[in-house]
């Protein structure tokens, strides 16, 4: 009997501990066919954040390093500068990247630190119980926010790609969704590409990709699906936004 | 032991002509601290550094009651003067500050018109080596062989001819 | 260790820091401590290493994190408000088990303060500035040569112990030029392998993971107890002090760092006069070497610490001392240094104490 689908080598045989309806599963998995594909897991560190995917170390069978609020890239700064060859990526939520690790976000893309970002927007903050993220939409109902998301008290949405297109050390900036088939395979691809991007040395490489957070959203997984659609790709429009391959 | 503190305006060399002392010293006596003043005042403001030579152990590397003060502007002498130890020798640059003005009666007190001879031979930057020769000469305890060999073995060859010149300021001091 | 160098303190730490196998320095600007990263800055790309002036104090930190976590000798350094903000990272690396050096020339606190020397940050590097139960080794150096000796020992002993040490200077200490000679240097290579590192599995290793977090408190509890256990391992075997003519001390003197310098003028003053005085001074903070001070109470009368701060070492001497003697303070705050003369006279005044039986 032929196997037409099994769990990637780097991704561990264990449960997850995400909600149901949760993309971060479907972005692990992605994470490690890619990781699987380039032959390129005994070089792999990753670095997980805090958030949700605080406990990623659990779930994945190549080294890594846990790290405070925001901090990712610096640690990942840190691996890399003492191991430039092996493969570095860090996985964050858009409370540890675009919030408190905006200053290690910003200035690792400037330093064209060759590591690799996976970065998960689901416009909120998931762990803490769902408060308000710097890329909650305006209007967004959150626990901080329980009249909507207003521009004159919190301001407007942090749009990260947008924002490190500008800066010429980044090599490789994409968003994506893994809100449909096509779009998680075109999510496999930008990974790919980002992942690439680091072997090849070409410097700061970083993946956006839209999710859902459906327990905190308040809403059915398909559901949620659909307001990612309708909301969050307008205000975060897909597509690649810096590619110096 | 001999503790000296040097002051002057930032830019003077007060800091570097601390160092040639302290290096020297360091190969003739053994023991040196030298202890600088930092922070905003180093530019363009007060500036001062303070130098122990010692065949002993050297306990605190702060100064509070100098044998030697060599001062290179008026702010600076109206500042420590009143800190020399009785018996302690205040050398001044008479081209900067007022010779006529009056001194403590109870320390010795060398007038040279340090920047003045310095511009004579070239260079009226160097006046701080010429206050380091003098107080090499009024110290006695470095031979001043000593000071020129350190002077010649710290500089890169690029700059040898401004050691030269720095040996030259030093010996006119010296022969003051 | 023939040649010897005339240099600041600052510079030989960074030297001292290369030569015991660090490669990685991760920093910030701050005075009065910027020379030695200007130093890393100049030397560590001619002797294969890396320099990285970081984006903050916080990014600094994190770097080592990541550098000490992938199996390197990695170090940062800062004075006093770069430390603060250096303690987030500080108890992530503490609960992670991860070795490194952090160097504070310290200054004059609270808030950004004075930019002079000072001892004010005893109680953040001694008793844990960042959260949690931790600690870290805390070396205290009075010159520049003791720098250069406590830099690599600390390097040794965080390896040892796997956890963060500190070099506790100040900005005097720090800014002063003094003769200091060096160790052979040793390779990166010379050291021995960590087998804990996150260096990449090579498909030949279960996954190696760095973390500080244990969301089952139970699991928590038992690894802080662990690390407590090997804490009492190194208060029995790594306190390290210097005395100085304690045998017949009337008074003993106890001071840190530069502190114990300018102690030691006063004493030597003192005995001059036929005073019989001492000093004790600690070179590790952490472990802090009660038992010396326990043993000298029996024949010493009083004890006076002496600091730049408002009075931080005089609480552990106080526990040391137990109650058996007056234990008396005097410093100077806000970059101020002590001088000679005002231990001097605080030692005289004790003695008019004593006859009064106040003592």
């Amino acid at each position: 009997m032929a196997t037409v689908f099994k769990r990637p080598h780097p991704l561990s045989d264990v449960s997850n501990t995400y909600c149901p309806g949760c993309t971060h599963g479907i972005i692990h998995r992605l994470a490690a066919e890619v990781i699987e594909e380039l032959g390129i897991e005994g070089d792999t560190i990753g670095v997980a954040p805090v958030g949700c995917s605080v406990v990623a170390y659990n779930f994945f069978e190549f080294d890594v390093q846990q790290a405070a609020h925001g901090r990712a890239p610096a640690v990942a700064t840190g691996i890399k500068r003492v191991h430039p060859d092996k493969f570095v990526f860090t996985y964050q939520g858009d409370g540890d990247l675009a919030a408190i690790g905006t200053a290690e976000t910003v200035h690792a893309a400037a330093r064209g630190e060759n590591i690799s970002i996976i970065f998960v927007n689901n416009a909120i903050y998931g762990m803490t119980g769902g408060q308000m993220a710097p890329t909650s939409l305006v209007g967004q109902v959150t626990q901080t926010t329980p009249y909507g998301r207003k521009i004159e008290n919190q301001g407007y949405p942090i749009k990260v790609c947008e924002m490190l297109s500008t800066i010429e050390g980044a090599a490789y900036i994409e968003r994506v969704s893994v809100d449909s088939i096509p779009n998680i395979k075109k999510t496999k691809a930008a990974i790919r590409n980002a992942f690439e991007c680091q072997l090849d040395k070409k410097g700061f490489s970083l993946v956006e990709i839209l999710s859902t957070c459906p327990t905190n959203w308040g809403m059915e997984p398909a559901e949620a699906m659909e307001w990612l659609r309708e909301n969050m790709m307008k205000q975060y429009p897909l597509g690649v936004y810096c590619d110096k391959r | 032991m001999a503790e000296i503190m040097l002051a002057g305006f930032g830019g003077q060399g007060v800091l570097f002509a601390g160092k040639v002392i302290a290096k020297a010293g360091m190969e003739a006596l053994k023991n040196v601290s030298w202890l600088p003043s930092y922070g905003p005042e180093m530019r363009g403001g007060t500036c001062n550094c303070k130098v122990i030579v010692s065949d002993g152990q050297i306990a605190s590397p702060d100064i509070a009651e100098p044998d030697f003060l060599l001062a290179m502007n008026a702010p600076s002498l109206d500042k420590f003067e009143g800190k020399v130890r009785a018996g302690g020798t205040i050398i001044m640059d008479s081209s900067l500050i007022d010779s006529k003005r009056t001194f403590r009666k109870d320390v010795n007190i060398v007038c040279i018109p340090a920047k003045k001879i310095a511009e004579k031979i070239g260079d009226g930057r160097l006046g701080n080596m010429v206050m380091t020769g003098c107080f090499i000469s009024r110290y006695g305890k470095i031979p001043l062989a000593k000071v020129v060999d350190c002077m010649r073995r710290s500089v890169s060859k690029a700059k040898s001819s401004l050691a030269e010149l720095n040996i030259k300021m030093l010996k006119a001091g010296y022969a003051f | 260790m023939a040649e010897k160098f005339l240099m600041k303190g600052n510079e030989a730490v960074a030297e001292a820091a290369i030569r015991s196998g660090c490669r990685y320095f991760f920093g910030y600007p701050i005075t009065p401590q910027t020379e030695l990263a200007a130093y890393m800055a100049k030397n560590m790309p001619k002797r294969g290493g890396v320099f990285l002036q970081a984006e903050s104090e916080i990014a600094a930190i994190n770097m080592v994190y990541g550098a000490a976590g992938a199996g390197a000798r990695a170090m940062t350094s800062s004075s006093s408000p770069g430390i603060s903000l250096k303690q987030e990272g500080i108890s992530y690396i503490a609960g992670a088990d991860l070795p490194c050096v952090i160097v504070n020339m310290a200054r004059g606190g609270p808030g950004l303060g004075s930019i002079q020397g000072s001892q004010a940050d005893y109680f953040q590097a001694t008793k844990g500035g960042g959260h949690g139960d931790y600690h870290m080794l805390v070396f205290a150096p009075n010159s520049v040569q003791e720098l250069v000796d406590m830099t690599a020992r600390a390097f040794d002993k965080a390896d040892e112990y796997r956890m963060p040490a500190m070099i506790l200077g100040d900005g005097m200490l720090g800014q002063m030029m003094e003769p200091v000679g060096f160790f052979e240097p040793k390779e990166p290579e010379e050291l021995p392998k960590k087998e804990w590192a996150t260096d990449g599995t090579g498909m030949k290793r279960k996954k190696n993971i760095i973390n500080s977090l244990y969301l089952e408190s139970e699991i928590l509890e038992r690894l802080n107890i662990e690390r407590y256990e090997r804490y009492a391992q190194i208060c029995e075997r790594e306190p390290l002090f210097e005395e100085i003519n304690t045998e017949d001390a009337e008074i003993i003197i106890t001071a840190y760092g530069m502190s114990a310098r300018i102690a030691v003028s006063a004493m030597t003053a003192l005995r001059k006069e036929g005073v019989r005085v001492g000093i004790i001074r600690p070179i590790t903070l952490w472990p802090f070497p009660s038992e010396i001070f326990a043993r000298r109470a029996a024949n010493a009368k009083a004890f006076l610490c002496v600091e730049m701060s408002m009075g931080q070492m005089v609480e552990d001497v106080r526990l040391a001392v137990d109650g058996k003697r007056p234990v008396y303070f005097c410093g100077r705050t806000g970059g101020m240094t002590v001088e000679p003369d005002a231990v001097y006279e605080e030692v005289k005044r004790i003695l008019k104490l004593k006859t009064a039986g106040g003592m």
